[in-house]
């Protein structure tokens, strides 16, 4: 009778081990990169000539790893993007922690973003930003407006404090926004 | 994990094949850690009397009492009278005890003092600031243009005492060089200081002692200590910048640093790159190891680095690079040339 | 006058029987789920904290196969780190504290002479809420979510900036389960033992192991309080957001160290102190005699417990406090060595005037003298400073905490169970695989771990996942490897030696030993209610008084829960109370305290929401029950 009970008891633990490790906790070491950048030109609006196309299914599995995000963090503050951003609040750039996305919020938008840079002062870190650690900002940047889980979003860092961690952010709704008035 | 392990053995291999230095505190090379040595030997050698005199008394009690069992009477009599024979021999050992405690205690205080009363006149100033997972030592000068930053390998002058400002950027380290003094932690917010001094020369390896992340077990420096005039040139040689007399092959080495990602992260002075989220590479060239101890700087391992960090160190923050073999030929070339 | 049952009048024949009905566990799988007898509690702990050991130690293993060989690739450095953290968290918090609170709850009421612990339903809820941390941590480790910023878990690495995910949480949510579970434990050891003793045990004829077991109890009051606010301090830096370990915002990543070893100090002497009782209890039986200088072993167990707080500062040399504060907590380390050394004396002295029978628990006991003595010398060597700054946080450590744990506690604990087991299940175990058992531990451990002495002062550091083979340490941790396998095998001899004694061992009668303590006074293994007729105490040594043991205590209930408490100091009958009856709710609420605090790994608002069901559990749990309430009042008597 016991033993059937701590057998059962046991039983439950090893079932429950046997689901897959849980990815939100692994340590993807760069060298594995995340999806490929979409070979789709990404659209930044719905108006387009001709058939319309589907629009380009951009996930970052980086978004479901809590170490990614926060190498993220820490990449966002090395590669000093706060120096326009400031702590997603923004500065000379736009903020990105608001609900307003001029290029698109999707993942591969801010990738591309990223990458290619964008007028009014966003430089392009193509080449010299590799391109898993573009993956880990994408995801970072994402979590600066709530998109990501609060389990996955890095909380404060230990630093002066700009504000509620990531992982206590109200969720934004992405709206596409047009360039600020102020372009020349 | 298993993929690697070919390739990491052959340059471990590789790594034997410079003799390593040493890093025991059984072998002191300085004057902290002789004077800690003195106190392990004065330790040591209590320490192994008291453990001898009891086991003794042990054996010898096991040895002359008669044999008994569950059979035999207990004897209460001690329950109703006194047994002096066993106070007094009971008294005599924890009164020996208390002696040689009190003995011990008196030379851990005075070592202590001795310690932390090391003449500093004349002294080499550094501040070392520990990252994930390596080192970064800046050479304090009062004159601002003679201060330098170097990264994982240091050169102090024999017999001039060193004082080493502690610094952490991220999680808590110890900066241990157990040849020349015991360890200090760095802790982030914290500023601690370490004084030591070199007295025979020799390069000495040192190692994170405290845990520290992925790669603790591999963020290793090395201390090279050399005749005073040897530092001076040495510490010349790093405040100078890097080189602009370079081959066409080796510009494009600068080029390709400049144009990928080695830029966004490592410094050279004198070329407009100045990141500091890794080391400080303008005298890479003139280092013994990679990687914070953990590769020999050669070609090869250079190459590897580069391209396959996490096959050297799983965890470290240098990203892999994609290049060309034209760009990774150029690049190394151009950094040889950073001696 | 014993009370096996050969020898009961025809009376208590009838009354035992039906003592046996009043107290025993309700049958079924709800009588299991709501079984509160403390013997049943106690070997399901025992049980429990015995598979978390062999868990740690398996852990271990892997550990030493990776380090067997330099720059081996047996597991990579992530998981390294979380063998090396679950492999310090399971023997520290699911193992070493636990199994002595286990073993002395089984064993204190029998030594006492009670039926029963204090707050038996309490006991029960105690068990499972160990029982669920311990299985949320496992459950965690093998899902990927194990903790991975050691054991002790300094900030900021196990802090949120640098251990993302919900690993720390997971560790630090474990320590509020455990750590919970042994503040109850001490609190009903506590009671039991103030006001539940045999009446006439003055505390001057107390075991000296129900005194270790008192003092540790109390220890346990005050240090666990520190590490629970420290915990609960990282779990809300976590997550929601606070700053204490956070320097730029005016914390300190030193008040983690602070706070954590205010408490990891005491705690390794709460692992320390209870096998002291072991050793007394072993080696009075088997030298024939009482233990030599019973005041100054009760004194030097207090002063131990009072010092343990004194010292933990040795921890934190190699940080910059100051160092005149450093020079106190060296005085204060090297002195906690002279209580120890004053039992160690009178240890020698009682066998060196006793008569010996080296039976396998006497074994053990002698183990402990060689190694934790020298292991308590090395402990001397790192109260030093300027020692301390050379062998800190590397393998020196190691051998050091392994030799006065592992000598100090698993070696009288294998005693123990070696001594005890012929009570607990009625069976003696084998002496020969005791002999092999005893012999492979103590030469395996030796070889496994006094390597890593020479491993420290050669300058390996710990918690090292590899290291380069230009260092020369290979050899070493070889032969380390080597003595981990012995050790292995050792083990696997202890665990054949109690499956098989369970059934096929000698059958052992009350008194196996001839021991002279109570709990020798009644069946192997106890009726459930421990005693036919509960004893009057008259010596240090009841059994082996001349007259035995002097009268027993009558007019006590047999067809309730009855149990006689007694005054503090001499041990006066004081009131008959009635115990309460099993139930199921202590489970309940463990289940529901366990989702408050899984929860509140992940949201803050668990913490409301858990609050409900823990509330109602509770609730029930104290609710009273009309006709047993009846029955009392019924049977009060007016003074």
């Amino acid at each position: 009778m016991k033993i059937t009970v701590t057998t059962g008891l046991w039983a439950c633990v090893i079932a429950s081990a046997l689901l897959a490790g849980c990815y939100r906790e692994q340590r993807p070491l760069p060298g594995a990169p995340a999806t490929a950048a979409p070979t789709d030109p990404l659209r930044l609006t719905s108006l387009q000539p001709g058939e319309p196309k589907a629009a380009v299914n951009s996930g970052n599995p980086y978004e479901d790893n809590a170490y990614a995000t926060a190498q993220g963090k820490h990449l966002f503050k090395q590669y000093n993007c706060n120096g326009c951003h400031g702590s997603g609040g923004g500065g000379s750039g736009p903020a990105l922690m608001d609900d307003k996305w001029i290029y698109g919020s999707e993942p591969a938008n801010i990738y591309a973003t990223i990458v290619q840079g964008r007028p009014n002062g966003m430089p392009s870190f193509g080449g010299h930003i590799p391109e898993d650690q573009v993956w880990q900002l994408v995801a970072y940047i994402r979590s600066m407006s709530g998109q990501l889980r609060s389990d996955v979003a890095p909380s404060r860092s230990d630093s002066l404090s700009p504000g509620k961690p990531e992982q206590r952010r109200e969720k934004e709704t992405p709206t596409p926004e047009s360039l600020p008035q102020s372009a020349k | 994990m298993t993929r690697t392990t070919a390739p990491l053995a052959l340059l471990f291999a590789a790594a034997g094949a410079y003799a390593e230095p040493a890093q025991s505190a059984l072998r002191p090379a300085g004057i902290q850690a002789e004077r800690i040595h003195d106190l392990w030997q004065l330790t040591l050698a209590i320490c192994a009397l008291v453990f001898a005199a009891v086991l003794a008394a042990l054996l010898a009690a096991l040895w002359r009492a008669p044999r008994g069992d569950a059979a035999t009477p207990a004897d209460v009599s001690p329950l109703s009278r006194p047994e002096p024979r066993l106070r007094r021999n009971v008294l005599l050992a924890v009164g020996a005890s208390v002696a040689l405690l009190f003995v011990l205690i008196v030379a851990d205080f005075q070592t202590d003092r001795l310690l932390n009363r090391m003449p500093l006149a004349d002294a080499v100033n550094i501040e070392v600031t520990a990252h994930q997972w390596w080192w970064e030592a800046r050479y304090d000068d009062p004159e601002p243009g003679r201060i330098f930053t170097t990264a994982n390998e240091l050169h102090i002058p024999v017999g001039r005492p060193v004082v080493l400002k502690l610094k952490s950027s991220d999680v808590i380290h110890t900066f241990w060089l157990p040849s020349l003094h015991g360890k200090k932690d760095m802790i982030p917010g914290r500023t601690a200081l370490l004084r030591l001094r070199a007295d025979q020369p020799g390069t000495y390896r040192g190692q994170c002692a405290e845990f520290c992340g992925f790669e603790h077990a591999l963020m290793a420096f090395l201390v090279t200590a050399e005749p005073n005039d040897r530092y001076e040139a040495w510490a010349d040689t790093q405040r100078r910048e890097a080189s602009n007399e370079l081959s066409a092959q080796e510009s494009r080495g600068r080029q390709v640093f400049m144009e990928r990602s080695c830029v966004m992260c490592h410094t050279i002075q004198g070329i407009g790159a100045n990141a500091t989220f890794g080391p400080d590479l303008t005298h890479l060239a003139g280092r013994a190891t990679l990687a914070s101890g953990v590769l020999p700087n050669n070609r090869e391992q250079l190459a590897a680095w580069i391209t396959k960090p996490q096959q050297q160190k799983p965890g470290t923050n240098m990203p892999s690079t994609a290049l060309s073999q034209e760009e990774l030929d150029a690049l190394l070339a151009y950094l040889g040339t950073l001696k | 006058m014993n009370t096996t049952t050969t020898r009961l009048t025809a009376d208590m024949q009838q009354s035992a029987a039906r003592l046996e009905q009043t107290w025993r566990d309700p049958p079924g799988i709800l009588g299991w789920f709501s079984a509160i007898n403390h013997k049943t509690i106690a070997v399901r702990f025992m049980l429990t904290t015995m598979g978390f050991f062999l868990a740690g130690g398996v852990l271990a293993l892997i550990m030493r196969l990776q380090l067997a060989r330099p720059e081996n690739h047996l597991v990579g450095p992530d998981f390294y780190n979380q063998l090396f953290t679950m492999h310090g968290t399971t023997m520290m918090f699911l193992f070493a504290v636990p199994v002595m609170q286990a073993v002395g709850s089984y064993l204190v009421p029998l030594m006492l002479g009670a039926r029963s612990l204090a707050f038996p339903r309490m006991n029960a809820f105690a068990y499972w809420i160990f029982l669920f941390g311990g299985l949320m941590l496992y459950v965690g480790f093998l899902l990927d979510i194990g903790p991975d910023a050691g054991w002790f878990a300094y900030v900021p690495l196990a802090g949120p900036d640098y251990s993302p995910g919900k690993r720390v949480d997971f560790w630090a949510q474990m320590i509020t389960f455990t750590e919970l579970s042994a503040l109850l434990e001490a609190i009903i050891l506590i009671t039991t033992i103030f006001k539940m003793r045999a009446p006439g045990m003055t505390l001057n004829r107390m075991p000296l192991y129900v005194w270790t077991m008192l003092v540790t109890s109390f220890m346990v009051l005050f240090a666990m309080p520190s590490v629970m606010l420290a915990s609960t301090a990282l779990i809300t830096d976590r997550l929601v957001g606070t700053h204490f370990y956070n320097p730029a915002e005016g914390g300190d990543a030193l008040l983690w160290q602070h706070l954590f070893w205010f408490f990891g100090h005491p705690e390794v002497y709460l692992i320390f102190i209870p096998p002291l009782g072991f050793m007394s209890s072993i080696i009075a039986t088997f030298s024939r005699r009482p233990i030599y200088g019973y005041a100054a072993m009760v004194l030097a167990v207090i002063a131990t417990a009072f010092l343990a707080f004194g010292l933990w500062v040795h921890h934190m040399y190699a940080t910059n406090v100051p160092e005149l504060g450093k020079s106190f907590f060296t005085a204060s380390s090297a002195m906690i060595a002279i209580p120890t050394a004053i039992q160690i004396f009178c240890w020698i002295a009682t066998l060196w005037t006793g008569k010996l029978s080296f039976r396998t628990p006497l074994l053990f006991a002698l183990g402990f003298f060689f190694i934790l003595t020298l292991g308590g010398l090395t402990g001397v060597m790192l109260a030093s400073v300027g020692l301390d700054l050379q062998v800190h946080d590397t393998f020196f450590v190691v051998a050091h905490l392994h030799y006065v744990l592992i000598g100090g506690a698993v070696f009288p604990l294998f005693g123990a169970f070696y001594y005890w087991f012929p009570k607990f299940t009625g069976r003696l175990m084998s002496e020969t695989l005791g002999r092999w058992n005893f012999w492979l531990f103590f030469i395996g451990f030796n070889v496994a771990f006094f390597p890593m002495h020479l491993l420290g002062l050669a300058g390996m550091p710990r918690r090292v996942w590899t290291y380069p083979a230009s260092m020369g340490w290979g050899d070493m941790n070889l032969t380390a490897t080597v003595g981990a396998a012995i050790i292995a095998v050792s083990v696997l001899l202890f665990i054949i030696n109690a499956l098989k004694s369970r059934r096929h061992g000698a059958p052992a009668g009350p008194n196996p030993w001839g021991a002279g303590t109570l709990e020798w006074g009644t069946d192997s293994p106890p009726p459930a209610g421990n005693f036919v007729a509960p004893p009057v105490c008259g010596g240090r040594y009841p059994l082996w008084e001349p007259d035995g043991v002097p009268a027993r205590v009558t007019g006590l209930d047999d067809d309730r829960r009855a149990i006689l408490t007694t005054t503090l100091m001499d041990a006066r009958p004081d009131l008959r109370p009635t115990m309460p009856s099993p139930s199921i709710w202590p489970f309940l609420s463990a289940i529901a305290v366990t989702v408050l605090f899984i929860g509140s790994i992940f949201t803050p608002w668990a913490v409301v929401w858990g609050a409900v069901p823990v509330a109602i559990g509770t609730t029930l749990w104290f609710w009273p029950n009309r006709k047993s309430t009846e029955r009392q009042v019924a049977r009060e008597v007016r003074p």
